[in-house]
């Protein structure tokens, strides 16, 4: 977990002192919306596959209690065994208790942001389980002792150089190496031997079946697949949204997931785990941890549609420019501030307005969430809640006074014009919030109120 | 009350009405050359095509293309190579590690995306499409299908499968400053023999 005392805009500050990183962050992250752009654009049923999806996920979110009974019936017949985790405490003790019944302490896992959302890896450590993220860039956060700040690119703050110091410093290749062709071929061999020597595989879930009991896991790096296919015993996470009705669905979801991720028209590797190998379990834990009560929050649970593809961090103008980790939660980005205040308000209470609410999430959406509206409808939560710095309210509340009496709006307006033309360091200067990053303009000679008057007389 | 009926009430008591699913019938391809397609895709995505006769054919481009392969595990019938593995006997599956290259058996292709569907019933064991270090897939009588549509209708009329997977390209990640590179932790190279 990432505890931080500071908010979205100390944190932004944080990265936006670099200047040179934060241009090539928000590239690299606009090249990809870009790829995606050229891959959808081939699509002529886009809109039409992206309106399929969001309705087949609204009819999961509205029969949902159905569907995974239907799955645990199947999934158990298969021979898989189902878990139930109301938390996130409870899915870190059953992934212990699975661990211990195997008696093993050292665990590969492939990439799954419910474990981040859960704490996962921190949890084991302190009971003296070691875990090893196999994704490449899951590996190098980790080895970081950082979080991912991208819930499909995981290590996109970070600069080559800087993954090559790290791969110097603890898988012992050269100093001053980082060539990404080198450093993926030194990960390479490090994480062979940790999938040969590894008897326990945690994987995440891209999508659970209802009617087959089976569940799909997506990697471009086979990973997930090297972890479970070699191990004694394959531990999947899933959130209880992942679940979709029929196996003829996946068609859509496939289809809209790397298109909308990163421009692929498929991830390499899209598995479906039905049954286990002989003699060697599966076991899948259902995690609900506030899920189940965003589904009651009538304007928040379309949230629950999401399929985790971070199109709308890579196209949003904040992220691009503030970083993941300033997000301070698992999920960063739009989606992760709609997700994380119904998990903690008071917590992510400033997540709702790292946003200019463009709209562009709500359109690059694969499942049409209405991501803007729903950090809109939060701001007005928040507030009503009483969750807004006092500042904040007092000077909202001026405002709403100087704006509803004529005398009061004339006043303010005169010795704003005064202020910005005779004494403009009272304004330009750094207490003032609005003069970050920004020049004051310059003042008008006289208002529309006092042009027309003049005019008539 | 435990967490699983918890859960479950909770749900219960805050789902919203029933929406109906959509119809989704109306989704396939257009009307075009499914073997360019998928032979341009595949390429795109760091794969090599071979449109072949037979399996001698197969058997002279595996020859050429893949003259330094000590170990070959070949789970394709008849493919008149020498010194291949055609069953796998050993228990010990994390002895493949060592395996070069694995040739096997594909149900289909996928033109929109470049994959294949496999399932266990032709790959045994499970990994041995994943810890190769270069794969080979046969797909047999050219069965290409324009999209994951099409290719879900006919895995609904295939016998049921444990494990399945759609493999569509070498394995790879972007995760270094977002350079492509090809062989992340699985095969370093995607060869698909296409019979037509």
């Amino acid at each position: 977990m990432h505890e931080s005392t500071k908010d979205h805009a100390a944190l932004a500050a944080l990265f936006n002192k670099d200047e040179e990183r934060v241009n090539w962050h928000d590239e690299t992250l606009w090249w990809i919306r870009q790829k995606r752009d050229k891959n959808v654009h081939q699509l002529p049923e886009w809109e039409a596959l992206r309106e399929a999806a969001s309705q087949i996920k609204f009819n999961v979110l509205s029969n949902l209690h159905d569907y995974l009974l239907q799955f645990e019936k199947n999934a158990t017949a298969n021979g898989v065994q189902v878990h139930w985790a109301a938390d996130a405490k409870e899915h870190n003790e059953i992934v212990h208790r699975l661990l211990q019944e195997h008696k093993v302490d050292r665990m590969v896992k492939s990439k799954s942001m419910l474990t981040e959302e859960c704490g996962l890896n921190e949890y084991l450590a302190e009971q003296g389980v070691e875990v090893i993220d196999s994704d490449l860039g899951e590996r190098i956060v980790q080895l970081a002792k950082e979080p991912p700040s991208h819930i499909v690119l995981p290590c996109i703050h970070k600069k080559k150089e800087e993954i090559g110091d790290l791969f110097h410093q603890y898988l012992g290749t050269p100093a001053n190496v980082a060539d990404p062709q080198f450093l993926t071929e030194a990960a390479r061999q490090h994480l062979r031997d940790v999938f040969l020597t590894r008897r326990a595989a945690l994987t995440g879930v891209n999508f659970a079946v209802a009617e087959t009991g089976e569940f799909v896991v997506c990697t471009n790096e086979g990973n997930a697949d090297m972890g479970a296919h070699l191990a004694d015993v394959h531990i999947a996470s899933m959130g209880i949204e992942k679940l979709i009705p029929e196996r003829k669905h996946l068609g859509i979801f496939l289809r809209l997931l790397t298109r909308s991720a990163t421009g692929q028209p498929i991830t390499t590797y899209s598995s479906h785990f039905k049954k286990p190998r002989k003699e060697t379990p599966i076991h899948i834990i259902l995690v609900d941890n506030g899920r189940s009560v965003q589904l009651g929050r009538k304007e928040f649970r379309n949230s629950l549609k999401c399929i985790r593809c971070g199109a709308c961090m890579n196209t949003c103008p904040v992220y691009r420019r503030s970083g993941g980790h300033s997000y301070h939660t698992a999920v960063a980005g739009p989606i992760g501030s709609i997700l994380a205040p119904n998990l903690d308000m008071k917590k992510y209470k400033d997540l709702p307005f790292a946003s200019t609410l463009c709209g562009s999430c709500s359109n690059v959406c694969p499942v049409k969430i209405d991501i803007h509206d729903q950090l809109y409808k939060w701001r007005q939560e928040l507030v009503k809640e009483g969750y807004t710095p006092a500042a904040k309210t007092i000077s909202m509340k001026l405002m709403a006074q100087t704006l509803s009496s004529p005398t009061l709006y004339n006043a303010a307006g005169k010795s704003g014009r005064f202020v910005l033309k005779h004494v403009p360091f009272l304004v330009n200067n750094k207490l003032n919030p609005w003069y970050k990053e920004r020049e004051m303009p310059e003042a008008p000679k006289e208002s529309f109120r006092e042009w027309y008057k003049r005019r008539d007389a | 009350m435990n967490s699983r009926d918890k859960i479950l009430s909770a749900i219960a008591a805050n789902q919203p009405e029933k929406t109906e699913l959509p119809d989704i019938s109306g989704f396939k391809g257009a009307e075009e050359d499914l073997q360019s397609k998928y032979a341009t895709v595949l390429t795109a995505i760091g794969g090599k095509i071979y449109f072949v006769k037979d399996e001698n054919e197969i058997a002279a481009t595996i020859a050429t293309q893949f003259s330094q392969a000590r170990r070959i595990v070949s789970l394709v019938d008849n493919l008149p190579i020498d010194n291949v593995e055609t069953v796998i006997s050993d228990p010990e599956i994390h002895n493949l590690k060592n395996v070069d290259l694995a040739i096997i058996k594909a149900k289909f292709g996928v033109a929109e995306n470049g994959a294949v569907w496999i399932t266990e019933k032709d790959v045994q064991p499970r990994v041995l499409p994943f810890i190769c270090e270069h794969l080979a897939v046969v797909i047999n009588e050219g069965t290409i299908f324009p999209t994951m549509h099409e290719a879900y209708q006919k895995i609904a009329t295939l016998e049921e499968y444990g494990y399945g997977s759609f493999i569509a390209g070498p394995s790879k990640t972007a995760d270094i400053e977002q350079s492509l590179v090809i062989g992340a932790h699985g095969p370093r190279s995607m060869s698909v023999f296409v019979k037509v």
